[in-house]
């Protein structure tokens, strides 16, 4: 007797909960006719400032649609909550992420939802489409902008040493050698934050494509590899060559991310290889000296091919398991990101650190000097996108090796060999043909 | 048929169904994902399909020339750890449990780091190891010694990590050994106070009358030590570049880089691995354990 009264105490217990969770989950569906809430999950950082700042511009013209902003960190442990909600089927409504290879691991097809019939992608530049589409899909709408993959530096220093801008890689070691005999640090290194560190191997893309042209479809058939092609090898060299000949600041293997920055801006660095997206974070901390920090694409060995290596821009994308009024709500949003409208609250609300591969949308008159730098490579012709947008494969522990031969414990050549093996990992791992 | 005696009866009184819930959970949350990771390693997963591929994942992580590093990084992790903490942890037991003043204090103050979040201490001593301001150098220099590299220097990483990690772990050694030492029955002492100092009731009574302590304290010590993690992840994240990677560092960077399959895999060599020396190890220590 006793026993069956627990029993039937437990079953209560359970359909007592059941019916919670149901009339909870109905709820929510009802809910979704009027206002809608979207949920949005971006990188923390100046990432998530610029969200904000479009999501507060979008609402303030749709009162009945609200963002609410979910932070994850950036690089792999980013990736991998981003993967992981997608798997399950909890990501958020929609949701910031990269373009070209770290798209494709997501396998779009199966999760995101294909926009490339919208009517608001048509001024979506196609040299950014061709990054976040696969197979026959386009999955992303672009958001901020692209960027320049190089060396940042101060014209201060410049100015001061009476350097000229480097052309080529000689030209570039020779002015290190006069900044280090000012006292000054030639090349800020923050292995502390290691995928910084990999700015000379990505950003040599130009100088790699220059001297062979096939690199990218070869290296993704497995015929190219790092290891036997000396073009591809340089960027190892290159962290070699900063380790031996002292370029790196003292602490450099710890050091952070703004700190390198901090070095950068107030002068006690020449050169920061780096991505433009940093400009912002400089202008933010450093508003006054923003203005003396310039860009120029990483030198390679002939003065004649000299180019920058671009980032494509990062995306917005709608997952699967956003539907009805939400999936609406999204897409309407992502009209606003690329209409006038939404370019303008951009450039108000964030300076752009390049161009932003919209049709019709200008660059603001006091655009940062840098950025004018980067647009300038692009305007003349001499910029290629950088390898990640132009093949699926990329090893995740580049930035390993890359610490590994800048610190001094691995040779350029056994880097580039191990690292071309963590790139088979990859490549096997998207099932691609011929690995 | 015979009826079986009153063992039959006590068992009667509580049916096999009681045995449910627990073999349920158990089940669910232990026997059912291990079972899984066996198979999981043996196939290329991705975040929505698993194709059986094998044991390639086996061979692909036992090939990878970084993996070497690894192993003997854990290692030395193991090794040092639980050593340095049982030479250091039987004194200062010794001590905290003598006659001295302020016992309370001093005995809080060694188990204290033991209460703190890894992560925290972690983060912290990063911060006390930075090779320009950090405390560490700051006094280093104005003592007029030359700054370390602490965590930036590739051969010096690791053995800061281990520091830290014998700097927090000590602790629980300590108390250990403290609940050791007082189980000691007075006669023992006793016994010895007519043969003379303190040495020889170190040498010849605590030490031999400890020794389930000291087993209990290197093997938690040496199997955390293998299994380490977090205080590596927070203080150096394996490098720079590999110098203070272990096993568990690399499983997890390959578990982000999306190779579930093959980081599995490493879980399942870490297991058999943290098994097949520690088990022996521990049927060593227990033939050997004493009664006191």
């Amino acid at each position: 007797m006793k026993k069956t009264g627990l029993f039937a105490l437990a079953l209560m217990v359970l359909l007592a909960l059941s019916t919670v969770l149901y009339s909870a989950g109905k709820e929510e569906a009802v809910e979704a006719e009027g206002p809608v809430t979207l949920t949005y999950l971006v990188a923390s950082g100046t990432d998530s400032t610029q969200a904000q700042v479009m999501t507060d511009a979008y609402t303030a013209m749709n009162p009945d649609v609200t963002f609410e902003i979910e932070l994850r960190p950036g690089g792999t442990d980013g990736d991998n909550v981003v993967k992981t909600r997608l798997a399950t089927g909890e990501m958020t409504d929609i949701f910031y992420y990269n373009a070209g290879s770290l798209l494709v691991a997501l396998n779009p097809g199966e999760t995101l939802v294909d926009i490339a019939d919208e009517p608001f992608m048509d001024v979506v530049d196609d040299a950014f489409k061709m990054t976040v589409a696969k197979d026959d899909g386009v999955f992303g709408i672009p958001n901020q902008t692209a960027m320049g993959g190089g060396i940042l530096y101060n014209k201060k220093v410049y100015a001061d040493l009476g350097l000229k801008v480097p052309k080529s890689w000689a030209e570039f070691a020779a002015n290190n050698e006069k900044i280090k005999a000012a006292g000054l640090t030639p090349v800020i290194a923050t292995y502390g934050d290691s995928w910084t560190s990999q700015l000379f191997v990505l950003a040599d893309y130009y100088n790699v494509q220059a001297e062979e042209p096939n690199f990218a479809a070869d290296y993704t058939a497995n015929k190219a590899k790092y290891a036997n092609t000396p073009a591809a090898r340089a960027g190892f060299d290159h962290l070699k060559e900063g380790f031996d000949k002292g370029w790196y600041q003292s602490g450099f293997a710890t050091a952070k991310y703004n700190q390198g920055l901090e070095m950068l801006a107030t002068g006690q660095g020449a050169h920061y290889p780096m991505l433009s997206f940093a400009l912002t974070a400089i202008k933010e901390n450093w508003p006054e000296e923003v203005e003396n920090i310039g860009f120029f694409a990483q030198p390679g060995n002939s003065a004649s091919k000299n180019g920058a290596t671009i980032w494509m821009l990062s995306a917005n994308y709608i997952p699967k398991t956003t539907t009805g009024a939400k999936l609406k709500a999204a897409k309407d949003f992502f009209a606003f990101v690329v209409s006038p409208e939404g370019i303008a609250t951009m450039n108000a609300g964030f300076p752009p650190s390049g161009p932003y591969l919209v049709k019709g949308a200008e660059l603001p008159a006091d655009v940062l000097p840098a950025v004018n730098d980067i647009s300038s490579y692009i305007d003349s012709g001499n910029s290629a996108p950088a390898l990640e947008f132009l093949s699926p494969v990329k090893g995740p522990r580049l930035e390993q090796f890359c610490v590994a031969v800048g610190t001094g414990q691995m040779s350029p050549e056994d880097a580039a060999a191990n690292y071309d093996k963590d790139v088979a990992n990859q490549a096997k791992q998207l099932g691609l043909a011929g690995w | 048929m015979k009826k079986r005696g009153s063992k039959t009866a006590l068992t009667m009184s509580y049916p096999n169904w009681f045995y449910l819930p627990a073999v349920i959970t158990f089940a669910i949350f232990f026997i059912w994902p291990t079972l899984s990771a066996f198979y999981y390693s043996l196939t290329r997963w991705t975040i929505f399909n698993a194709t059986f591929i094998g044991i390639e994942n086996y061979v692909q992580f036992l090939s990878d020339p970084m993996l070497s590093i690894g192993l003997k990084n854990t290692f030395i992790y193991g090794i040092l750890t639980s050593g340095l903490k049982t030479i250091l942890a039987l004194p200062l037991a010794v001590l905290l449990t003598s006659g001295i003043r302020f016992k309370g204090f001093y005995r809080s103050l060694v188990f204290f780091p033991v209460l703190v979040s890894t992560i925290a201490v972690g983060i912290t001593f990063s911060i006390l190891m930075q090779p320009n301001q950090g405390l560490f150098n700051v006094i280093l220099a104005s003592v007029g010694l030359p700054r370390v590299d602490w965590l930036g220097n590739p051969k010096l990483a690791l053995f800061s990590v281990i520091f830290v990690d014998v700097w927090k772990g000590i602790g629980i050694a300590t108390v250990i050994f403290m609940a050791g030492i007082l189980a000691i029955p007075q006669d023992y002492f006793d016994a010895v106070k007519l043969e003379g100092g303190f040495y020889i009731k170190f040498r010849h009574v605590i030490i031999p009358l400890v020794r389930n302590s000291t087993f209990t304290v290197i093997l938690l010590s040496f199997i955390g030590g293998l299994r380490t993690f977090d205080l590596i992840w927070a203080m150096t994240g394996g490098g720079p570049g590999f110098a203070s990677d272990v096993l568990t560092s690399i499983i997890y960077k390959q578990y982000q880089a999306g190779f579930y399959g093959l980081s599995t895999a490493g879980n399942v060599i870490l297991f058999f691995m943290v098994t097949l020396l520690v088990f022996p190890l521990r049927s060593f220590f227990n033939s050997k354990e004493i009664e006191v």
